[in-house]
């Protein structure tokens, strides 16, 4: 049981280290990957962009089932002693995390107005040039893509229980705490934790937010 | 003169649409080119293929003398002395300044020069106030000159401009004209093609000038013979403010 301040500190920023990492990761591979698939012509791009959308509804659990398999002790990468420990915990969520962030880059680089794309090329820009202004002109819909994948792990509990195990000073976060509570009868504070971790996600969002707004100059 | 742009029997289907069909000509270094016709006759679609932003269906295209094909690798280093500026004007989401610059920036030329050539630039268009101003709460009139500007600031050897003076009041009109002529003033070799509905606007601004109706190259000639004695009686028609449907 979470009984001292520090240890709700603890608990909280351990919360925001790995959804953070885990968005942050996630979207430094969803967004590329995202405006590629939505700008470059290849085949099999419809049934790429539809197992992407279908990725949306991969289980937290299912995902924090790959990742024990991979680096538990009979796992191919159980060598690095790494299950049951943030980083274990960080790959799971990543892997959450791409689906989002890629299909809603793959959207929001595809709405951006062709006469945008024919300028940009016309004024001479490269095929990498290019990709990279239409993201920038996606700015809105790509730093939304991030704050749903954040809001997808900052909540998510199946993954973080699986392969961090909940262990208490090591990989404990608001929502594996918040379940442990509750299953010791602790709802009051069960509850109270639950509104830490929507005021840690409403001060995340309100910063994205910011980013979001910010004029392009 | 050398030839600056030559299409040999280009034709453009979209689906079954024939956009533009068997269109040959060549413009000269130098040259002001103008192409009139009704909308939808396939005067875009002409220099969309010039600007290898798309591939003919039919035909070739050459370059200062060398064939070039669209969405080769050659075609991004042509494309890079081609300037063009569309009917709507379309500016990127940042201000002014990184509008004007973008065309340099991806260039590779360093930031002190870009800052440099961007700064006259703006002096020169009257923008300087409004040089940190997102491009997007422009007028319509100063988008468009800024977009010109953008086309031409990195000076390309041929420009197209595309119903570049469509919907603007008869001041913004005048400015932009002003500055395409500028812009042939500072070197003869440079080589301008206009697309316009506005047969006063080619017969001011063009040396040489080209009728396209239905996707067809009906008649090419001079400023004074196509204004004064064309040989098509459709020329004549449209030139003289007559239907040719």
């Amino acid at each position: 049981m979470i009984s001292t301040g520090s240890e709700l500190l603890d608990v909280t920023l351990l919360s925001l280290y790995v959804s953070g990492m885990a968005t942050i990761l996630g979207s430094a591979i969803g967004i590329p990957l995202g405006a590629l698939i939505g700008l470059k012509e290849f085949g099999g791009k419809g049934a790429v962009k539809t197992l992407t959308y279908t990725l949306y509804g991969f289980p937290p659990v299912l995902s924090g089932l790959v990742v024990y398999y991979v680096f538990s002790r009979a796992g191919p990468l159980g060598d690095l002693g790494i299950l049951f420990t943030p980083t274990a915990m960080i790959i799971a969520e990543t892997f959450l995390v791409i689906p989002l962030v890629t299909g809603i880059t793959i959207t929001s680089v595809v709405e951006v107005d062709r006469s945008i794309k024919d300028t940009v090329k016309a004024l001479g820009a490269s095929s990498s040039q290019s990709i990279v202004t239409v993201m920038r002109e996606a700015w809105v819909g790509l730093v939304m893509a991030c704050m749903i994948g954040f809001g997808r792990v900052i909540a998510e509990v199946g993954a973080a229980y699986l392969v961090g195990g909940n262990i208490d000073g090591e990989t404990r976060v608001l929502t594996t705490a918040i379940m442990l509570e509750t299953r010791m009868g602790h709802f009051e504070w069960a509850m109270s934790l639950g509104i830490v971790l929507l005021s840690v996600a409403l001060m995340v969002f309100l910063f994205l937010r910011l980013l979001q707004e910010r004029e392009m100059l | 003169m050398k030839p600056a742009i030559c299409l040999e029997g280009v034709s453009k289907k979209y689906d079954q649409i024939v956009a533009l069909r068997d269109a040959s000509f060549t413009v000269s270094k130098g040259e002001v080119f103008g192409i009139v016709g009704p909308s939808g006759a396939g005067k875009s679609t002409i220099l969309r293929i010039v600007d290898l932003l798309e591939a003919p269906t039919e035909g070739k295209l050459l370059i200062d003398g060398q064939y070039v094909v669209a969405n080769s690798v050659r075609a991004e280093a042509v494309r890079r002395k081609i300037g063009m500026v569309l009917q709507k004007p379309v500016v990127l989401n940042r201000s002014v300044a990184n509008n004007l610059g973008y065309s340099l920036m991806i260039r590779g030329w360093n930031e002190d020069r870009i800052a440099e050539v961007v700064d006259a630039e703006l002096r020169r268009l009257g923008l300087n106030g409004r040089r940190k101003t997102n491009a997007r709460n422009l007028s319509g009139g100063e988008m468009q000159r800024l977009c010109f500007a953008r086309a031409a600031i990195h000076d390309p050897s041929i420009l197209l401009l595309d119903e570049f003076a469509a919907n603007l009041d008869p001041t913004n009109v005048a400015l932009l004209e002003n500055q395409v002529q500028e812009f042939i003033r500072k070197d003869p070799n440079r080589t301008v093609v206009i697309v316009t509905h506005n047969m006063f606007q080619a017969k001011r601004m063009c040396t040489r000038i080209a009728l396209i109706w239905d996707g067809e190259i009906v008649e090419i000639a001079d400023r004074k013979k196509f204004f004064e004695s064309p040989d098509d009686a459709r020329t004549a028609a449209f030139v003289g403010g007559e239907s040719i449907y």
